[in-house]
C-alpha cells in the first residue's frame, strides 16, 4: 500500500510505446469513452433542453418531480449518516479487534456490491415485508426506502476507511494517552481527523449509489407517487409514459449532483494523499 | 489495555456485528429460506423453463461481450494513465468514474434517447436494418457502460506500485514494447486485471436499471436474469422469481469467494 505512493515518480519512464503509439492509444481511449460514456449523456443534455429552459424547470419542479427528488435527497442523507456512523465502527472492529470469523465478516462486507440489486429488493421484501417472519413490516412505506439504501451503500464507508485506518501510525495515540488523553479525546483529536479525507470520499460515493439507485427500491417502496417514489422511478414512468424531456430533464439534475460529487471526491482523495505525507 | 477499553472494544463488536447481522446476513439467509420453503424442485423448474433457460443464455452471452470489451480497455487506458501523463489525464479519469455516480436508470435513458426510433442514431441504424434498443446489442452496450471504470480502477494502482524498472530491463536486453508487455507487465499485474474481472462480471450479470429501459424485457427474447426476477414477481410466480434469484446468490457469493482469493495473491 505504501509502495503506491513511493515508487509514483517512476511512472516518467516506463513501457517504452513509441510517441505515435500513445497518441493512437489515446485516440481509441477518446473514441471508446465518447461512444460508450459520453455521447449517451450528450442526448440525455440535449432532450432536456429540447423545448427551451422554460420547460426545463417546469419537468423539475412539477410537484409530483419535486416530491420524488426531496424524497430522494432527505432519505440519501438520513442513510448516509447512519452508515457514515456505522461503517466507521465496523472499519475500526475489523482494523482493531481480533476475534475468530474476521476474515469472513471482512469478505460479507462486499455483499450489496457482488448481490444484483433486484434479488437485494426481493430479499428485502421478503424479510420486511406484510408478511415479514422478523414482525418488521415497513413495504410500500419510506422506512422501506431507507431500509434498501442502507443496505445497498454499506461498503462504501467501510471501504474507504479501513485502509486509512490500517494505516494510522499508533504510536500518535499512545504518546497522546501517556500525555492524559482519554479515549474519547484520542479518537477526536487523532483518530477522527486522519479518517476525515476516507470518510468524506466514502460519504459522497455513498450519497451518490443512494441518488440513483433503482433495482432494490422497486419492489420493497411500491412506487407510491408523491409518497415513496425516488426520482430514478420518476424517470422510468416518465420515459413510459412518452415524456421523455420532462425524464432527460430530472436525469441531468441527478447528472449535475453525480458530478458536483465526483469532483468531491477526487478533491477528498488528493487531499487524503497529501496529509499522508505525498 | 484498561478496563474500560476492554468494555468499549466489546460495545464497539456488538454494534459492528449486530448492524452487519440485521443488514446483510439475514436478508441472505432469507432468500435461501424462502427458495427451498417447498424443496428443491420448484426453483430447479422456474430456472430451466424455457424463458428461464432464454434468460441465463443471454446473461451469459452480455457477459462474454461485455466483459472482454471491458477488460482489454482497461488494460489498455490504465497503461496509458500510469504510464503517459498528458494534460488531459485528469479528464479521462473523470470521465471513467462516471458510470459510478450516475443512476442506471439515467444510463438507460441516454441509450434510448440515442438508438430509439425517434432518437439521434435510432432512424438511420433502423433503416440500415441493425436493431439497437429492444434487443441484445442496446443490452450490451448498457451492461459496458456500467462496467466500464473496474478494470481501470483496479490495474492502475498496481501499475504504479510495479513501477517500470523490469519493464526498462527487459527493453534494454532488446525485448519490443509487445513482448515486454506480455512477457513482463501483463504477469505483474495479472492479480490485478483479475480482480477487475470478477468484479465486471459481477456487474453485468446483476445489472438491472439500465437494461430495463433499454430491453423492452420480453420474455424469452430480451431478458437477463434480473430482468426475469422482475417479471416473474410481477406475474405472482414467486418460485420462478427465486429460482433465479438464488442463482444470482449463488453468483454473487463465489464473486465474494474470488474476490478474497485474488485479494489474498495479491498482497502475496
Amino acid at each position: 500500500m505504501e509502495a503506491t505512493t513511493a515508487r509514483a515518480p517512476a511512472r516518467e519512464a516506463g513501457i517504452r510505446l513509441p510517441r505515435a503509439g500513445a497518441g493512437l492509444g489515446m485516440g481509441m481511449v477518446t473514441l471508446y469513452l465518447s461512444v460508450i460514456v459520453l455521447l449517451p449523456l450528450a442526448a440525455v443534455v440535449a432532450k432536456s433542453l429540447d423545448n427551451g429552459t422554460g420547460s426545463f424547470w417546469d419537468a423539475v419542479t412539477g410537484t409530483q418531480s419535486m416530491a420524488a427528488l426531496k424524497l430522494t435527497v432527505v432519505c440519501s442523507l438520513i442513510v448516509v449518516a447512519i452508515n457514515a456512523v456505522f461503517g466507521t465502527i465496523i472499519a475500526w472492529v475489523l482494523v482493531r479487534d481480533r476475534f475468530p470469523g474476521k476474515g469472513a465478516v471482512n469478505a460479507v462486507i462486499d455483499l450489496p456490491f457482488a448481490l444484483p440489486t433486484i434479488v437485494a429488493g426481493l430479499t428485502l421484501l421478503a424479510l420486511y415485508g406484510s408478511d415479514s417472519p422478523v414482525g418488521v413490516s415497513v413495504a410500500f412505506t419510506r422506512t422501506a426506502v431507507v431500509f434498501a439504501l442502507l443496505f445497498v451503500t454499506l461498503p462504501f464507508v467501510v471501504r474507504a476507511v479501513q485502509p486509512l485506518l490500517m494505516e494510522l501510525d499508533r504510536e500518535m495515540e499512545e504518546a497522546a494517552t501517556s500525555l492524559g488523553a482519554g479515549g474519547f479525546t484520542v479518537f477526536r483529536r487523532i483518530i477522527f481527523p486522519n479518517l476525515l479525507p476516507g470518510l468524506a470520499a466514502g460519504v459522497a460515493l455513498a450519497f451518490a449509489r443512494a441518488l440513483g439507485e433503482y433495482g432494490s427500491l422497486v419492489l420493497i417502496t411500491g412506487n407510491i407517487p408523491f409518497k415513496t417514489e425516488v426520482s430514478s422511478v420518476f424517470i422510468r414512468s416518465q420515459i413510459e409514459s412518452g415524456n421523455e424531456a420532462g425524464a432527460a430533464a430530472v436525469s441531468v439534475v441527478l447528472l449535475t449532483v453525480s458530478l458536483v460529487l465526483l469532483a468531491a471526491v477526487t478533491f477528498a482523495q488528493r487531499w487524503g494523499s497529501k496529509g499522508s505525507g505525498k | 489495555m484498561t478496563g474500560s477499553s476492554t468494555a468499549s472494544r466489546w460495545s464497539l463488536r456488538f454494534l459492528a456485528l449486530g448492524y452487519l447481522t440485521i443488514l446483510l446476513l439475514a436478508p441472505l439467509v432469507m432468500i435461501f429460506v424462502k427458495t427451498f420453503q417447498d424443496g428443491i424442485g420448484p426453483p430447479i423448474d422456474a430456472i430451466t423453463s424455457p424463458d428461464g433457460l432464454a434468460a441465463l443464455k443471454l446473461s451469459l452471452i452480455t457477459v462474454a461481450v461485455a466483459v472482454p470489451l471491458n477488460t482489454v480497455f482497461g488494460v489498455g487506458c490504465a497503461l496509458l494513465l500510469v504510464r503517459h501523463r498528458t494534460r488531459l489525464n485528469w479528464l479521462i479519469d473523470g470521465v471513467i468514474n462516471l458510470p459510478f455516480a450516475i443512476s442506471p436508470i439515467v444510463i438507460g435513458l441516454s441509450l434510448y434517447l440515442l438508438y430509439g426510433t425517434t432518437g439521434w442514431f435510432g432512424p438511420t441504424l433502423g433503416d440500415a436494418g441493425i436493431k439497437i434498443l429492444f434487443s441484445t446489442p442496446g443490452i450490451i452496450l448498457a451492461c459496458v457502460f456500467v462496467s466500464l471504470p473496474f478494470v481501470v480502477r483496479e490495474v492502475v494502482p498496481v501499475l504504479q506500485e510495479i513501477g517500470t524498472e523490469q519493464e526498462q530491463a527487459a527493453s534494454t536486453l532488446g525485448a519490443s514494447s509487445w513482448q515486454t508487455f506480455w512477457r513482463v507487465t501483463l504477469p505483474a499485474i495479472r492479480w490485478g486485471v483479475a480482480y477487475g474481472v470478477v468484479l465486471t462480471t459481477a456487474r453485468v450479470l446483476g445489472e438491472f436499471g439500465a437494461v430495463t429501459i433499454v430491453s423492452g424485457s420480453i420474455s424469452g427474447q430480451t431478458q437477463t436474469l434480473p430482468l426475469f426476477v422482475s417479471k416473474e414477481f410481477e406475474q405472482f410466480n414467486l418460485p420462478g422469481a427465486y429460482g433465479a434469484s438464488i442463482l444470482l446468490a449463488m453468483l454473487a457469493l463465489t464473486t465474494l469467494l474470488l474476490m478474497n482469493l485474488l485479494k489474498r495473491k495479491d498482497d502475496a
